[in-house]
């Protein structure tokens, strides 16, 4: 048993932080659950457990800004205590989880039970994203500065848009007053209709109706809008496609407070992933045309998009194995969200550091957590990882209660190897079984 | 004496603070401050408006305003007529320019209006030949609450300039505050707005008013903490999101009213929705002036009647 008193020495690792860009090889020590001391020379402590990393990359832990998760309400597809050891085996030390659940988390005393039940059931951080408007119904908007004083740490409708623009507009201006985040769906469920899949040639060959990207912009186009007129802190949860990326670049540029972010799902793959009508691939927003792709990754590496999540979204086999068109979306993505998306890096399409600052630095700033950094003081929220060693990946390995994964017998590479939450050693290849 | 000769007021109407001078104000408060004995003696009735017609003509329905005119006309000596929307004839879809020709027609000397539209008394009078009132037009103003509230605050504290007043809460939809906000800057008073963005008017911010979205900031060494009544269609998550959220972070109680000077005070219009805005230990406590504003209502309305009285036309 490892007591959380003992120090411990990482040594002989390749140093990377996010935050300054620096990367090197050193030491890190941890002490009462923070970074006591990180660089190329760091003093052992006497009594420090020493853990020879073998020149692997030491590096924050990933921070998910977009998780589903089942508890309350949905406990048969994932809890919070599941989803934490699938976190921590895939590297995520903090996950914010949805609101869409059951009861909604739009009520203080929910949102003070998820905490609590996160606290005494899951290895990792999780830290609940409020109902932005009651019920999520999109009219009238959640209680946010109680919400937020019971620990909710931005205010989203999860998988849902607002599309009322007044509701929006009054729910921006509130929020800018607490100095809360709104996370947005941004996808007009109008423009959506009965699609299940990216408007296009490939969907006109399957006989599915699509979705037009402009679901998307018509959308996002609004949203910032919006907060030109309001002042309000935006994030647009995932953009999938050029135009949205050229939207948020404008936005940016006119120093608008926007932020956005990227399902790791549509930085590994397309539409034709799709292939003969398989559901795992059924996603919101739906997987787009290779270009889109491209042009997203572009947006990515240029730092448009800030950060990168799993969209962990678990779905069981009642809700998958259906037609293409009946079926949920979403896909489990906490375990492979480091190994899907060192794809970039081995495509050399962006640098680890860049890529490692979209999952856990730019998170970090966005939310105001003090993690995402490899400084002295920071959380020892640390995860251990080489980033080449090659890997087939099985379902029914996961953690996750759900097996939905669009990643299943896919060749990876890069796997963690461990994972520390607070100073605790939390999961540990070495000894996995 | 004073009955006799009324004050030199150099308006036909009152349809608001905007337009008066500091000098009109300080004119209505001091002849206000007379009506207050007036109003404390057995005998209350005088003959200032003896043989007036005074109609009170309320398109929205307001128990403690009308009543308040009511008793001032009544006190003067005029004849008043309540004519209440149920009662009239725009409920069969007569205009308001034509409601304002007939009653016009009956020839009264003072007629005070209350509509739910702004602008709606400036137009009724533009239509009649007596003196027009405004009780209260919409978010736009209300320039006899303001003044009562002026009334309240220099009998209280000996004067207005330099005390620091704090309006709080539904500015956006309030008369009451805008004609606040006018009097007192007027009159040498620090304004403060202190309100969650959503019941501000966008734009407000270029008034030149100090803002605050934080009652402690907003309250802190404030003289008078004036809160304003937050109607409940706009509790539930259009405005604000809840009652319990509102009551939270703006609502009046002791712990917020400390930020204010130890001798603050604390005033309302009325009707107060208790739990809400305001708790009921502030409402009820030492540092209420809720009670003596509803008492200052009816001199000022008096003095308002009086001040029109030299602008009558069949004079």
């Amino acid at each position: 048993m490892i007591t959380t008193n003992r120090p411990i020495l990482f040594k002989n690792a390749r140093l990377i932080d996010p935050d300054s860009g620096r990367e090197e090889r050193g030491g890190l020590l941890v002490r009462d659950g923070i970074i006591a001391d990180v660089g190329p020379q760091v003093a052992a402590a006497a009594d420090a457990e020493i853990i020879d990393c073998g020149g692997q990359v030491l590096a924050p832990g990933l921070i998910d800004m977009r998780a589903f998760i089942g508890e309350p309400g949905a406990a048969h597809r994932e809890t919070l205590k599941s989803a934490g050891e699938a976190a921590a085996a895939g590297g995520v030390t903090t996950i914010v989880s949805m609101p869409d659940t059951n009861p909604v988390l739009d009520d203080p005393a929910i949102i003070d039970f998820v905490m609590r039940r996160a606290r005494d059931t899951s290895i990792v951080n999780i830290r609940p994203a409020a109902a932005l408007t009651k019920g999520l119904k999109g009219e009238e908007m959640a209680e946010i500065g109680l919400l937020q004083d019971a620990g909710a740490i931005a205010f989203t409708d999860g998988a849902r848009s607002v599309t009322n623009a007044q509701v929006m507009r009054r729910a921006l201006t509130y929020a800018r007053d607490f100095d809360a985040l709104i996370v947005h769906h941004v996808e007009d469920p109008d423009l959506v209709g009965q699609g299940v899949m990216n408007e296009g040639e490939f969907a006109a060959r399957l006989g599915l109706p699509g979705i037009p990207r402009e679901a998307e912009t018509v959308m996002l186009e609004r949203d910032i809008r919006l907060v030109r007129l309001t002042g309000g802190r935006y994030h647009a949860a995932m953009i999938s496609c050029g135009d949205s990326a050229e939207i948020v670049r404008a936005a940016k540029a006119s120093g608008l407070p926007v932020t956005c972010g990227v399902s790791i799902s549509n930085l590994a793959l397309n539409e034709n992933d799709i292939g003969h009508y398989r559901t795992f691939f059924k996603l919101s927003p739906p997987l787009r045309h290779e270009d889109d792709r491209q042009a997203v990754i572009d947006a990515l590496a240029n730092g448009t998009i800030d950060v990168i999540v799993s969209d962990h979204n678990p779905q069981d086999v009642e809700t998958k194995r259906l037609p293409f068109a009946e079926a949920e979306d979403g896909a489990v993505g906490l375990e492979t969200l480091l190994s899907a998306a060192l794809r970039l890096v081995q495509a050399e399409r962006i640098s680890l550091p860049k890529l490692l600052r979209a999952m856990s630095t730019r998170p970090a700033e966005i939310l105001g957590l003090p993690g995402g950094r490899l400084q002295r003081g920071a959380p020892a929220d640390l995860i251990l990882f080489d980033p080449e060693t090659p890997y087939v990946l099985d379902k029914r390995q996961l953690r996750s209660l759900s097996k939905n994964t669009p990643f299943d017998e896919a060749r990876l590479e890069g796997q963690v190897t461990v994972t520390m939450v607070a100073g605790r050693i939390v999961f540990d290849r070495r000894t996995a079984s | 004496m004073k009955d006799a000769h009324p004050i030199a007021f150099p308006h036909r109407h009152l349809l608001g603070i905007e337009g008066l001078s500091p000098l009109d104000i300080k004119a209505l408060l001091d002849l206000a401050d007379e009506k207050v004995e007036v109003s404390r003696q057995v005998e209350k009735k005088k003959t200032t408006l003896r043989g007036r017609t005074q109609i009170n003509l309320f398109f929205e329905p307001s128990t403690r305003t009308q009543s308040s005119f009511e008793i001032a006309g009544k006190r003067l000596g005029a004849d008043v007529m309540n004519m209440s929307v149920a009662s009239s004839s725009v409920k069969k879809g007569e205009t308001l320019i034509d409601t304002a020709a007939t009653l016009n027609a009956m020839r009264p000397d003072l007629i005070i209006v209350r509509h739910h539209a702004a602008g709606a008394v400036h137009l009724l009078a533009q239509k009649v030949d007596c003196s027009v009132v405004n009780a209260g037009d919409g978010a736009h103003e209300h320039p006899t609450q303001a003044l009562l509230d002026a009334l309240t605050i220099r009998r209280n504290k000996g004067r207005i300039a330099g005390l620091t007043v704090a309006i709080c809460g539904d500015i956006l939809h309030s008369r009451v505050a805008r004609s606040n906000m006018i009097l007192l800057a007027a009159m040498g008073a620090h304004v403060r707005l202190v309100a969650p963005s959503t019941l501000l008017p966008p734009g407000i911010e270029r008034l030149g008013f100090e803002m605050h979205r934080d009652m402690k900031t907003g309250l802190k060494d404030a003289d008078i903490v004036m809160m304003l009544r937050l109607q409940r269609e706009r509790m539930n998550g259009s405005f604000v999101p809840s009652v319990k959220e509102y009551f939270r972070f703006y609502g009046l109680d002791q712990e917020k009213l400390n930020y204010a000077k130890p001798d603050a005070l604390v005033m309302h219009p009325g009707p107060m929705n208790r739990g809400v805005e305001i708790s009921s230990e502030v409402a009820d406590g030492a540092q209420s002036l809720i009670r003596e504003q509803v008492e200052m209502g009816v001199a000022v309305r008096m003095a308002v009647l009086e001040a029109l009285a030299s602008h009558l036309p069949n004079r």
